[in-house]
């Protein structure tokens, strides 16, 4: 069945996301990244909503309304992480998210390691 | 060739092709590449959508998701050029993403695998919005269940996206608050960026005011009508025609809440008058829903274009 072929092509997109989410050491990857993964969720339940359908409709109209608002909401967050990055290089210079990372500028935080 | 063979062939054709834009964006090296796939790769899923029927999904991926967030991430990768270089050495090494590859190969496995184990008929909901659908006077069902049946969704949808640009706006430098987002743009007058700037805002107004209208009974709304309009927005505010509007700016505040303002009036109005919050009044359901259709298009544009231009950077002297 063809939702069944899209489906294994969502799941694969969720896979290629996650590995670029925990290989990719630039933030900006990252976000690009989540979004990928992001549009293998969506797809899915875009697969599970053309299984539901009936009625006359070519797919289940509930979980495709739902999928329209997490498409707005999974934008808003990646304007909001664009932002955070952003201001993050402006203020360290770097886009880095490791903390340990060797840069002489920040002072080691006091107490870190402790206990 | 009979047409559930050349379908198969289309769907397999056009997974494949997502599925090896999605991988080069990850794969390629500099992040500039990786956008500029990543917006062909939004547009793949636009028609992979239509492929499962979701018209309005559609849409609004191919708007938002492709369009916006490339605008967005475009931007951003611009402005972190510099940045790239000195974050490359902390690639983890070859036993960590090895690691990563066997995590993700068996995150798709688990997810293949409980999609095969779906039930069969599939559950759904599709009879009771077919019969609720009439009561809304809205032909499309999806416009209906986002408007009416999961109406409480769309309006904290409303307020996230509010949010978001509150937090947006937030990152902003003391001395910089209240002021225009976003740096200044640079155009040649004379170049095609301009002279598209010029040519393409009346069509896509009116076009983006046609999605919003004839949304309520074909595929359309307000998320596609806004994001149109925001587009074209963003793309006078690129070729210099247009700036970014101070935040502090009293009107635009008020293009900002407009669209939920009008939304909690006529869900409280349904708590005084009605059964419960944002219960519609049968006679009258149809002009409420395309009443708060138009303010949140507004809204959703104006929201949307100050999202991508982000925080403010130049206060006016």
């Amino acid at each position: 069945m063809n939702a069944t072929l899209l489906g294994c092509a969502a799941a694969a997109l969720v896979g290629i996301g996650l590995y670029g989410l925990i290989v990719h050491p630039h933030p900006l990857r990252k976000i690009l990244a989540f979004n990928i993964l992001g549009n293998g969720v969506f797809l899915l339940m875009g697969v599970v909503a053309r299984r539901g359908a009936a009625a006359g409709f070519g797919g289940d109209p509930v979980p495709q309304a739902l999928v329209i608002t997490g498409i707005v909401v999974a934008f808003s967050a990646t304007a909001l992480a664009v932002a955070l990055l952003l201001r993050l290089a402006e203020v360290s210079g770097r886009a880095s998210l490791t903390p340990d990372a060797a840069d002489p500028s920040i002072p080691a935080a006091p107490g870190r390691g402790d206990a | 060739m009979n047409p559930a063979n050349l379908g198969l062939a289309l769907d397999f054709g056009l997974s494949t092709l997502a599925l090896g834009i999605a991988i080069y964006a990850i794969a390629v090296r500099t992040t500039y590449a990786a956008v500029v796939s990543f917006v062909a790769y939004g547009l793949l899923l636009a028609l992979v959508w239509i492929r499962l029927a979701a018209p309005d999904v559609a849409l609004t991926e191919a708007a938002i998701g492709g369009g916006l967030t490339g605008v967005l991430l475009l931007g951003a990768a611009a402005r972190l050029r510099v940045t790239e270089a000195g974050v490359e050495k902390e690639r983890p090494g070859r036993v960590l993403r090895a690691l990563a590859a066997l995590l993700a190969a068996a995150v798709t496995a688990a997810l293949i695998a409980a999609l095969l184990a779906l039930p069969t008929p599939a559950p759904t909901l599709a009879y009771e919005a077919a019969a609720g659908a009439p009561a809304t006077g809205v032909g499309n069902a999806v416009t209906a269940t986002l408007m009416a049946f999961r109406a409480t969704d769309t309006f904290l949808e409303k307020v996230v996206l509010l949010l978001a640009l509150l937090g947006v706006w937030s990152l902003a430098r003391d001395d910089r608050w209240g002021g225009r987002p976003g740096l200044r743009h640079q155009a040649d007058p004379k170049g095609v960026l301009v002279f598209l700037a010029r040519l393409l805002p009346p069509i896509g107004i009116v076009f983006g005011v046609y999605l919003l209208w004839v949304g309520a009974d074909e595929p359309g709304g307000a998320f596609a009508g806004g994001t149109v309009i925001a587009a074209m927005w963003l793309l006078a505010i690129m070729a210099k025609l247009a700036d970014t509007p101070p935040i502090a700016h009293r009107g635009v505040r008020l293009l900002l809440v407009a669209g939920p303002a009008v939304f909690l009036l006529v869900g409280l109005g349904g708590l005084a008058f009605g059964a419960a919050f944002l219960s519609y009044p049968e006679s009258i359901a149809k002009p409420l829903i395309i009443g708060i259709e138009i303010a949140m298009t507004i809204t959703i544009a104006v929201t949307l274009g100050l999202l991508v231009s982000g925080a403010p950077e130049r206060v006016d002297r």
